[in-house]
């Protein structure tokens, strides 16, 4: 059987059902809040799937898998990060921003202070976060594409890294928040069952012993048991044993403070319903990453070593369509061919659902806090003319992340997707929280903390080894890698509490004080919280 | 926008549903769990990160065949997970909602009046 006509043949069949999908919800697209919010009235249930399909993004799928799968149980770290970081978006987060906001995450800032600084503030940081995460995704649609041609050509990927963004664009324009949400449902179903196909297989494989299949990925890692224990990736000195926790600081606080994760929590009609998808999206997610353990694990253990080779930036991406080739029956037997075809349609399906839904966030929020709230912010802006701007912004922001997919493909995407966590955490998570706990936060501590999170974790991420002095920087034959570790959280993230601690102490604000008591009440109760639109 | 205009949008009943002793038990019970509960699986994560660098020996004993406590400890990280998950979800339908649903009602009719 021929692979890349099967591959092919998958890959333009989920091409074509999404953009079927997108079709479809474009007529029922009338309004700005079908537009961005999908008329906040999906249930809890659709929404808990279409998180995961926003979250289980290629970065896990295929990083995760493939961080496992050379670098043994360090690897595991993202997943536990990851998950456990979803307590914080249900215990602290998901519910209060469904009754104090609208949109966008600067909505409940804006709630109770001065409009222009937050919302330019906010909407700066949704879009550096969503174009970081953005970046991961493509890097990674390129080098799945290029492997299932089964050539190695730089053409191959960029063609693929500008159809992807094409579609991306598609999605949000055409179909906004109800398309991107149909499309990120399909997504979830689709990885879910396509995972576990292939975990069954692998575990089939080992008699469903999970102890054999942990031996025989160590053995065959040429590491043995040092595989299987923590360290390997970063325990070699106190610099990287400094990085490692830095991660894994910015993996548990930067998901409550994601754009594209935030304003998942307003499709939905009631506060309840926000909790219920953030209670769906934990168990999801949860036997998710448990089966990305057997995955890595799996591809250590049945691949040929030289195809999993953590020198090759790229190729570690592919630990899990090659293991679904290896347990489909090899590389040129029928059962592989339809394996491999099959995860790398999931893949890819994956791939547009996720970077759907960080270009609707990012262009979301130049529509509707930079443009409506600041730019237009003494005119009336009509509804059309917001979503007219909404989709253009999603043109640009779509471009500018193929212009820079193209130099950023010889990153690992679990690590591009660890620095979004870690912008995320620094930047958007201690305005989110002032703002709902600390009566006393103010204008001026927003933006000084949202500012402030987001260039220590960019300036620190400029000053790593990421970007220079190794063989495997963005630009190895240079050096000006004046900060050690490749990580920022663990200093970007404490800058950014504590600047939002000294600006709000260093200036009034009486109004904003007052606002406090309006926004507690409601988001507590949902008292006055935005409505579902009922067509 | 000034502190006038923010303060011109301010709708009295929030200060009267505010002063509430309802409102004041809601935001007790709320306060009450999520914090200790966040202090809790935050320590919890950060033990289990901990030992992973600076406990390299504890974390590679092996318990049965291959399985050693740092795959262990790390599956308990999604156990504790899901079992918080589980429990706020129980506690908040328990004792959040019906408060929250009762200032939110007295919330309409105010504002209908």
């Amino acid at each position: 059987m021929d692979t890349q006509l099967l591959t092919t043949f998958l890959f333009l069949t989920v091409v074509a059902l999404t953009i079927g999908i997108t079709f479809w919800a474009s007529r029922q697209t009338k309004t700005a809040a079908d537009f961005y919010s999908g008329g906040r009235s999906f249930s809890g249930f659709q929404n808990g799937l279409a998180i995961g399909g926003d979250y289980m993004s290629a970065a896990s799928f295929l990083g995760i898998s493939g961080a496992i799968a050379v670098y043994g149980y360090d690897g595991f770290l993202y997943s536990i990060g990851f998950l456990v970081a979803w307590l914080v978006a249900l215990l602290l987060v998901a519910e209060m921003l469904r009754n104090a906001g609208r949109y966008t995450m600067a909505d409940q800032l804006a709630f109770r202070m001065s409009q222009r600084p937050v919302r330019t503030a906010a909407s700066v940081s949704t879009v550096v976060v969503s174009i970081f995460y953005l970046l991961a995704q493509m890097v990674g649609a390129g080098s799945l594409v290029a492997l299932l041609l089964g050539v190695d050509s730089q053409a191959i990927k960029n063609i693929t890294i500008i159809g992807v963004g094409a579609l991306m664009i598609f999605y949000v324009v055409v179909g906004g928040m109800k398309g991107t949400t149909y499309v990120q449902i399909v997504k979830a179903v689709l990885l879910m069952i396509g995972s576990a196909l292939i975990v069954v297989l692998v575990l089939a494989e080992f008699n469903f012993n999970l102890s054999d299949l942990l031996g025989a990925a160590a053995d065959n890692s040429g590491k043995g048991e040092a595989f299987l224990q923590p360290g390997l990736q970063y325990g070699a000195s106190l610099t990287s044993q400094i990085d490692f926790l830095s991660l894994g600081l910015a993996l548990v606080l930067g998901t409550a403070g994601l754009p594209h994760i935030l304003i998942r929590f307003y499709t939905v009609p009631t506060a309840q319903d926000a909790r219920k998808s953030v209670l769906w999206a934990i168990g999801l997610i949860g036997a998710f990453y448990l089966m990305t353990l057997v995955l890595g694990f799996g591809a250590a253990a049945m691949l040929d070593r030289d195809q999993v080779d953590p020198l090759e930036g790229g190729n570690q991406n592919l630990a899990s369509p090659l293991l679904a080739e290896a347990v489909g029956g090899g590389e040129g037997s029928t059962g592989g061919a339809i394996l491999l075809a099959l995860i790398a349609a999931v893949a890819f399906a994956t791939i547009l659902a996720v970077v759907a839904g960080l270009t609707l966030a990012s262009s979301s929020s130049v529509a509707h806090d930079l443009y409506k709230g600041v730019i237009k912010k003494d005119e009336p802006v009509s509804e059309h003319d917001e979503v007219r701007v909404a989709r253009i912004a999603a043109f640009v922001i779509g471009a500018v992340a193929i212009a820079l997919s193209i130099p950023a493909q010889r990153l690992n995407i679990a690590f591009l997707v660890a620095l979004a966590f870690a912008v995320a955490a620094s930047a958007n998570l201690p305005a989110i929280i002032y703002n709902m706990f600390w009566r006393r936060f103010n204008t001026r501590g927003a933006t000084w903390s949202i500012y402030g999170g987001l260039i220590a974790a960019v300036g620190l991420v400029f000053f790593s080894p990421v970007m220079s002095s190794l063989p495997t920087s963005l630009f190895p034959d240079s050096d000006w890698a004046i900060f050690p570790l490749n990580n920022p959280g663990i200093i970007s993230i404490p800058i950014g509490f504590l600047l939002g601690y000294l600006g709000t102490i260093s200036s009034r604000e009486p109004a904003a004080e007052d606002r406090f008591t309006e926004l507690e009440v409601r988001a507590l109760t949902g008292a006055g919280a935005e409505q579902a639109v009922k067509h | 926008m000034t502190d006038q205009e923010q303060a011109a949008r301010h709708d009295p009943i929030y200060d009267r549903l505010h002063a509430t002793p309802e409102f004041a038990e809601l935001r007790r019970r709320y306060r009450g769990f999520v914090f200790p509960a966040t202090v809790a699986f935050l320590a919890w994560y950060l033990l289990y990160v901990i030992l992973s660098t600076w406990a390299g020996d504890f974390m590679s004993t092996k318990l049965w065949g291959n399985i050693n406590v740092a795959l262990v400890f790390g599956l308990l990280q999604f156990v504790t997970t899901f079992g918080l998950a589980w429990m706020y979800a129980r506690f908040s339908a328990a004792k959040l909602d019906p408060l929250a649903r009762q200032l939110e009602a007295e919330y309409r009719k105010g504002d209908d009046a």
